[in-house]
């Protein structure tokens, strides 16, 4: 992909942060905190890359340790929003 | 080299974790279809985990069958053991976490984020070749040095600042804010001397550029934190928040990931809009607020002239009468019913009165507690349905006909001079029309204390005001007592 296209997806999708996010109601905005933590650490995709590579020790120590630190927010940060949302209980449910 | 060629299912697959994470956000639009909005999150970043696992690592094939050889299994398993020892330590925190601790856990999970990417940016930058940002002279690709210098830079900024606003939000370190002789200048020149190092960085590939690089980033989001106070946490929260999406984007545009670059725009804007909401519920803008000092400056000048005014103490028995007489109630939580733990015995004093014919709600300002929706997490907690909560400017009509308005924990937001007086710190932030309420009733430890703008409460003084003197959950726990007579 040229750099255009790149740059034309994340101008796209900021647009439609913009507007998703405003969408979501003001009690839900600390599990949203969580959420958008735990989908910031798709960055462990950039970490599987660093450490699955051959060929450059170091490299690939600093990749696993990234993998460690991004698995903590994936698991813990989608693990404590399933948590918050399920206290969330409507009147008429009782 | 071109960046590594990917089979066209993975593209797909990239693309479809971006927009199952847009449709995860989505979700929280509603309680009702929050949760399974949390799902399509969970099932996006599995796609993308599964995806890079069977394209890039560790088992690179271009076979339709991966073959795998010993050096190969050796990396994956080492691979496995650490999202393994990742996925116990984030289970097990997940689960333990007290509701109240919610702002440092997030501001803890943030500086994971935030140090994850100024490592796998040094990666990449020890192995250019494995990211597929290397020119066919062996140098790497100027406009990867860009991103990836940046990617750095926000990183290592997000990482630093959470560790501080973790040791702020947990205790570890005075909420008051530390202000250094010439910060300002100082922050400035760091912040420049990173963009002119960025920029050099295109020129010149050298160790020594990214480590200072990174050195600098560390050093100037410890800076730039360190003179917020307490009550600033909100925006503070929201804005590392919003920088460890600016991070993941950066990292997505070195590897050309749509993945990364949806979620890192998702992310960055989420962050940026709440830190927007609440600078405007404070009535600050948010250069005021990064520069530091609130507070601090506020206690300084609100500690002048100060006259003893006459104000009237009630018990909890008077209070409970009170209540039990009255038609509409409207609590209004703040940051030290959380202090107090007395989220659970609010929710029990509301179920009392509603069995007595009494209307409940619940009144929450944008910036009550130390993050965005905090205090709607500990209610919910707390089992007080979402539709007895309210936001400010939904009931700000309601007190002309309320009764009691019940303040625990609160103050600030309730501070009436916020609307008239002009000198005051926090004038112009929108605030509670409790003034208008029949009875007042503020919980409170003591009259000393003032809020954390450090300015006096015109409500304390009002008529129709009764302060409770006592810890939060103490005096909700005497209240129940004394309604169940």
């Amino acid at each position: 992909m040229d750099f255009i296209s790149i740059l034309s997806i994340f101008v796209l999708a900021c647009f439609v942060g913009y507007y998703v996010v405003w969408s979501v109601t003001p009690a839900l905005h600390t599990p949203l905190m969580a959420v958008t933590n735990a989908i910031s650490s798709v960055i462990i995709v950039g970490a599987l890359v660093a450490g699955a590579a051959k060929g450059a020790a170091a490299s690939s120590a600093l990749g696993l340790v990234a993998i460690t630190l991004a698995s903590i927010n994936i698991f813990g940060g989608f693990a404590v929003t399933a948590r918050m949302l399920a206290m969330y209980k409507s009147k008429k449910k009782g | 080299m071109e960046h590594a060629i990917l089979p066209p299912w993975a593209l797909f697959a990239y693309l479809a974790s971006g927009v199952l994470f847009i449709l995860a956000l989505r979700g929280l639009s509603s309680p009702a279809t929050s949760r399974s909005g949390n799902r399509y999150g969970m099932v996006g970043m599995g796609l993308a985990v599964g995806t890079t696992m069977l394209t890039q690592a560790p088992i690179p094939t271009g076979d339709w069958w991966p073959r795998p050889g010993p050096e190969d299994l050796v990396i994956l398993a080492r691979i496995l053991a650490a999202i393994a020892v990742g996925a116990v330590i984030g289970l097990s925190t997940a689960r333990k976490i007290q509701m109240t601790a919610m702002p440092q856990l997030v501001a803890a999970f943030h500086s994971l984020v935030g140090l994850a990417a100024v490592l796998v940016g040094l990666a990449a930058y020890l192995n250019p070749h494995a990211f597929g940002i290397l020119l066919p002279s062996g140098a790497i690709n100027p406009d990867s040095r860009i991103e990836m210098g940046l990617g750095i830079a926000i990183g290592a900024i997000t990482f630093s600042g959470s560790v501080i606003a973790f040791l702020k939000l947990n205790g570890n370190m005075s909420g008051s804010p530390i202000l250094l002789p010439g910060r300002h200048v100082i922050n400035l020149g760091t912040l420049l001397a990173i963009l002119g190092l960025v920029a050099w960085f295109t020129q010149d590939e050298s160790l020594w550029v990214i480590a200072v690089i990174t050195a600098l980033s560390f050093i100037i989001g410890f800076l730039l934190i360190v003179p917020i106070g307490g009550a600033d946490m909100p925006v503070v929260v929201s804005m590392l928040n919003s920088y460890s999406g600016w991070a993941a984007a950066a990292m997505g545009f070195t590897l050309h990931n749509t993945a990364m670059i949806i979620t890192g725009a998702l992310v960055g804007s989420s962050g940026a809009i709440l830190s927007y909401i609440m600078c405007k519920a404070m009535n600050r803008s948010f250069l005021s607020v990064i520069a530091g000092g609130f507070g601090a400056e506020a206690a300084a000048g609100g500690g002048g002239a100060k006259e003893q005014r006459p104000w009237k103490r009630g018990s909890a028995e008077d209070a409970a009468f009170l209540l039990k007489e009255a038609e509409n109630v409207i609590i209004i939580p703040g940051y030290g019913m959380a202090v107090a733990q007395a989220q659970h015995v609010l929710r029990e004093m509301g179920d009392v009165l509603k069995k007595e014919g009494v209307n409940v709600k619940y009144a929450i300002h944008p910036v009550a507690g130390r993050m965005p929706g905090h205090m709607n997490v500990l209610l919910a907690e707390a089992n007080v349905p979402y539709d007895e909560v309210f936001e400010l400017e939904d009931i700000q009509g309601e007190f002309s006909q309320c009764d009691v308005a019940f303040i625990i924990g609160a103050n600030d937001v309730v501070n009436p001079a916020a609307k008239t007086d002009k000198s005051s710190p926090i004038y112009g932030m929108p605030v509670f029309d409790v003034d208008k309420a029949k009875t007042i009733m503020f919980i409170k430890r003591s009259m000393g204390g003032v809020g954390y703008a450090g300015v006096d409460n015109d409500v304390f003084y009002m008529d129709q005001t009764m302060m409770l003197l006592a810890d939060a959950k103490k005096m909700v726990e005497d209240i129940v007592k004394a309604l169940a007579h």
